[in-house]
């Protein structure tokens, strides 16, 4: 099997450099999102469905929060105006995340990223699989050493989930309700069923995605926050590991050949 | 930790400097394509044009979505404004009989129009979606000339890059670039849903642009700048909305 076969390397990384750079960048550029969208929000706590909507229209629901501009009636005080940077740092995080996004999916093509380490094992993709991994986190089964090195199949669909799924959405919606963006393709808002469906989606799946991280932190500690954290910063999976050689495409350089130090 | 190899050190140097490179032949580019906002400064500006540049290559002549009749809000929302000024009130007294928009800036023929003089130019209607930053929206139709036909009608220069536009109250402006000043969806509004414009929804002017958002569409419009730098209109920024830290372009 390539998986273990590469993980019998002791200096093979856990995580390829690739992966653990397009991390931690989308940490930044989602919580800079998480932020400004939240600051966004308030300035019109209302949402609609459909096409249009506004304080003179009945709203699908409120959130019951105080915000930022005074014609909206909400009962409270009126919060300071955020939105002018928020919406700037919004639309430039966006950027990075799509960039970033894009650079993980094309390296992850090449690699076979995916393939190896995302889409459920053969022997995997059964509901009984699913069943049994979620019955050890219900049990709160402690970690086996073999979690360490690669992902079961609750994680490989939860985390294809949020990359073809919640991610796609997000980006969609968002540009939905893009004037501009409309102008040149408005089936993105009208498949949607408007501009304000769109924005009300928007808001469920950044819940989506927050939930996501919740349970992805809750889980890391479950499984160990320092080793964890560790594969994902350096690549290694233990202290005492060496410090991870870069693993080349196995087309290039076969993985398990050592790859040889030219002396500086 | 291991040394860098020889190797590794020169691809990296060979990859930055190609990286560099095409960074400046691309901003070079941009630039020379109106591709680069004048907002494109300080910390937001990677993101800012990166947003103006796609939108800007991929919907230069896109027209913004109209809509049936029956899609026409029965209850818009026409968002508070300030406290109108004097100027205003008299006009407003006298049925805005004398209102008047003075073009100038690079034009051949700087002109003052009576609303008269813009509804004798061809007007059209659109049925449209204003849509505020803050989220909420609604559909009207509006009934002006576009702003083609006034910019036709003085001559612009050739340098010309943007179109200001001032309302009666001083402090209250913004600017477009030609695309959108030149898109035919870019009217002078002057009725709304059938009837005149209403004074809180612009009347007796304002112009719409439906391609950015509602803050881009000023209200009570009396005076039209064409230039080809916004340097000296008072806003380094290109409207005091961008001063304030909101986008000059707003077409997400």
């Amino acid at each position: 099997m390539p998986e273990t076969s590469q993980l019998t390397n002791p200096a093979a990384s856990r995580h390829s450099t690739i992966v653990r750079v397009t991390h931690w960048l989308t940490v930044v550029a989602f919580f800079a999102l998480l932020v400004t969208g939240g600051e966004i929000v308030i300035s019109h706590p209302r949402f609609y469905w459909g096409e249009v909507g506004n304080v003179n229209t009945t709203p699908l629901f409120s959130l019951p929060i105080p915000a930022s501009r005074g014609t909206v009636p909400t009962g409270f005080a009126t919060l300071p105006d955020q939105n002018g940077w928020s919406r700037y740092l919004h639309f430039q995080s966006a950027w990075a995340l799509v960039l970033t996004g894009l650079v993980y999916v094309i390296a992850s093509l090449l690699s076979g990223h995916f393939k190896r380490d995302l889409i459920p094992a053969q022997g995997e993709r059964s509901f009984s699989a699913l069943r049994a991994v979620v019955a050890r986190y219900i049990r709160r089964a402690p970690p086996q050493p073999a979690d360490a090195r690669s992902y079961n199949v609750a994680q490989r669909i939860a985390y294809l989930g949020v990359i073809f799924v919640l991610f796609p959405l997000i980006l969609w919606t968002g540009l939905a309700m893009s004037p501009a963006f409309t102008a040149a393709l408005p089936i993105a808002a009208s498949a949607l069923g408007g501009r304000q469906s769109a924005r009300t989606i928007h808001f469920f799946v950044s819940w989506s995605l927050l939930l996501f991280v919740f349970v992805h932190v809750a889980m890391v500690i479950h499984a160990g926050f320092r080793s964890r954290m560790r594969a994902m910063i350096t690549g290694r999976l233990a202290e005492n590991q060496p410090l991870p050689q870069p693993v080349l495409q196995p087309v290039l350089q076969p993985v398990l050949r050592p790859v040889p130090q030219e002396e500086a | 930790m291991k040394p860098i190899s020889r190797r590794k050190l020169i691809t990296t140097g060979l990859a930055a400097t190609a990286g560099v490179a095409g960074l400046s032949v691309a901003a070079r580019l941009a630039a020379s394509h109106g591709l680069i906002p004048p907002d494109s400064g300080g910390i937001y500006g990677p993101g800012e044009t990166l947003t103006y540049a796609a939108q800007r290559l991929l919907t230069r002549h896109s027209l913004a979505r109209e809509f049936p009749r029956s899609m026409i809000s029965s209850a818009p929302f026409a968002n508070a404004v300030s406290p109108m000024n004097d100027a205003f009130k008299r006009h407003q007294a006298a049925g805005f009989a004398d209102w008047r928009l003075t073009v100038g800036g690079m034009v051949a023929h700087p002109t003052s129009f009576s609303l008269a003089d813009l509804q004798s130019l061809p007007v059209r209607s659109q049925i449209t979606e204003v849509a505020c930053e803050e989220g909420w929206s609604y559909i009207a139709e509006w009934i002006g000339t576009p702003l083609y036909e006034v910019l036709n009608a003085v001559g612009v220069l050739p340098h010309a890059r943007y179109v200001a536009y001032f309302s009666i109250d001083k402090d209250w402006w913004e600017s477009i670039d030609m695309a959108d000043a030149l898109h035919p969806q870019t009217f002078l509004t002057l009725g709304m849903n059938d009837g005149d414009l209403p004074v809180p929804f612009g009347g007796p002017l304002r112009l719409r642009v439906p391609r950015q958002l509602g803050y881009k569409s000023v209200k009570y419009i009396t005076h039209l700048t064409v230039a080809d730098s916004l340097k000296n209109l008072g806003s380094t920024q290109g409207s005091p909305e961008a001063d304030f830290t909101y986008a000059w372009y707003a077409g997400i």
